[in-house]
């Protein structure tokens, strides 16, 4: 599992933050996101795979 | 062969019952999820009712929200197309315009900022809280509670006098009235843009801690756009909450038992909070959007410059996503819900309006165990002449 994450998309709702804090975090400066961890253990993926679901501009995605 | 079923003629706003969407939307989500609905100028657009086709217009941005392109679905807005558009009111600007503005907000709204504020929001809450005991009941929690909490927390944030609030309140209430003509709109939208102007002009020659100070400070922006912006914040940012907590307050009396999850369970409150968001979709109208080209949604084909009105509350309380939607259920996995929209538009406050609302429901319901209605719940006034639904008051005892 790795993440994508598209900041040129982002809108910074904060959703993937709210959603899996250990694995997204937002930019101080124009609070688009920051994956903390691109390759997340598997035990997370289920909390992954919600958060590119939650995000409204599709910025997040998800290669196996 | 059945008999083809007749058109919607525009949106409809009555409410049965206080806490559910119109009848008539839950009948027409059953019948089909989109289908054609004949806008108040006569325009021939579409109605989306169901959850999954509602979340992709949402996010499909061959959808416009920019005003001179947009048909009412009511009759009291439909001479509102005309009206030039605020300068930095982004709401109503798609990308990429909108990213522009937004870009420069969302730094002050990540949920590491709100959470920031929740010593200051918890501090807030707790002096109503004092102040509501110190007079007594009977009391309108609208106004001594719902309303004071989100309004001193965005004034705070934006720089806005608190003092000011009469003046606010007043001018936002008119704009979301739905029987305001359009000239007392207009003089509405103008005396709260001058405040606003003239707030950013006295920051550029005073700056304070803020974000109106902020976005004069960085230079991006004409002190007219900020303005707008300011406007767009502040009405964004009280009245939302506010009709949340009373009308998610008037919601909770009505279901002890729910009420007993959200008082007694710090670990609830959390999926609470998104679950009275998803039930109750205080967005009464809306939102609409006007498709650029042809596109295709759940088999339907909406042709350019056609209308597409959803119904926030109707989706969410879609069977296909949400089973027994119908239903207060303070422990349902209630993500997912459209109450802060979807796609680039999604609510920037969102963050702080969870953490207000988490805040305030159980400090409400510890302080007061014996918090009840002080007025038969059908004497309770609802907001059904208001762009943001809720309630006018909600009279408690204690």
């Amino acid at each position: 599992m790795k993440i994508k994450a598209d900041t040129g998309r982002c809108i910074g709702a904060g959703m993937c933050v709210l959603t899996l804090p250990r694995v997204f975090d937002q930019s101080e400066d124009d609070g688009t996101v920051v994956v903390l961890d691109a390759e997340p253990p598997a035990d997370l993926e289920s909390g992954v795979k919600r958060a590119v679901q939650l995000c409204p501009s599709g910025a997040l995605s998800v290669e196996e | 062969m059945t008999e083809a079923t007749p058109r919607l003629a525009t949106y409809p706003l009555a409410r049965e019952r206080a806490f559910d969407p119109p009848d008539e939307l839950a009948r027409r989500r059953a019948e089909a999820p989109i289908q054609r609905m004949t806008y108040a100028d006569g325009h021939e657009g579409w109605l989306v009712t169901g959850y999954a086709e509602a979340r992709a217009i949402l996010a499909d941005n061959r959808f416009s929200t920019r005003p001179e392109l947009l048909h009412s679905p009511i009759p009291q807005r439909s001479e509102f197309r005309s009206e030039p558009l605020t300068p930095g009111f982004f709401i109503r600007m798609d990308a990429p315009a909108h990213t522009r503005y937004r870009r420069l907000l969302t730094g002050q709204f990540t949920v590491r900022r709100m959470k920031q504020l929740e010593p200051r929001i918890q501090e807030i809450t707790e002096s109503r809280l004092d102040a509501m005991e110190r007079e007594g009941a009977p009391a309108d929690l609208v106004e001594s509670f719902a309303l004071p909490i989100p309004s001193l927390v965005i004034c705070e944030l934006l720089g806005v006098p608190y003092e000011d609030r009469g003046k606010f309140q007043h001018d936002s209430a008119v704009l979301l009235n739905l029987s305001s003509s359009i000239e007392e709109v207009r003089a509405a939208v103008q005396d709260l843009y001058s405040y606003l102007h003239g707030l950013v002009l006295a920051k550029a020659k005073e700056p304070a801690d803020d974000i109106l100070s902020g976005l004069v400070a960085g230079g991006e922006l004409t002190h007219e756009e900020i303005g707008g912006v300011g406007l767009l914040l502040l009405i964004a940012g009280h009245e939302t909450t506010a009709n949340m907590l009373g009308l998610g307050t008037f919601a909770l009396l009505t279901n002890p038992d729910q009420l007993a999850v959200v008082r007694d369970d710090p670990a609830a409150v959390e999926n609470a909070v998104e679950e009275l968001l998803r039930y109750l979709s205080i967005v009464h109208i809306g939102p609409t959007r006007t498709a650029l080209e042809d596109v295709e949604v759940g088999g339907c084909l909406i042709r350019a410059g056609e209308a597409v009105t959803l119904s926030v509350a109707a989706a969410n309380r879609d069977p296909e996503r949400f089973e027994g939607g119908d239903t207060l259920d303070v422990t349902r996995p209630a993500h997912g819900h459209l109450s802060f929209g979807h796609g680039i538009h999604q609510c920037l406050g969102q963050q702080l309006a969870r953490i207000e609302m988490r805040i305030a429901y159980p400090a409400l319901l510890r302080r007061f165990p014996n918090l009840r209605l002080a007025v038969p719940a059908h004497e309770v006034p609802m907001r059904s002449n208001m762009a943001i639904y809720g309630v006018h008051r909600l009279p408690v005892l204690w």
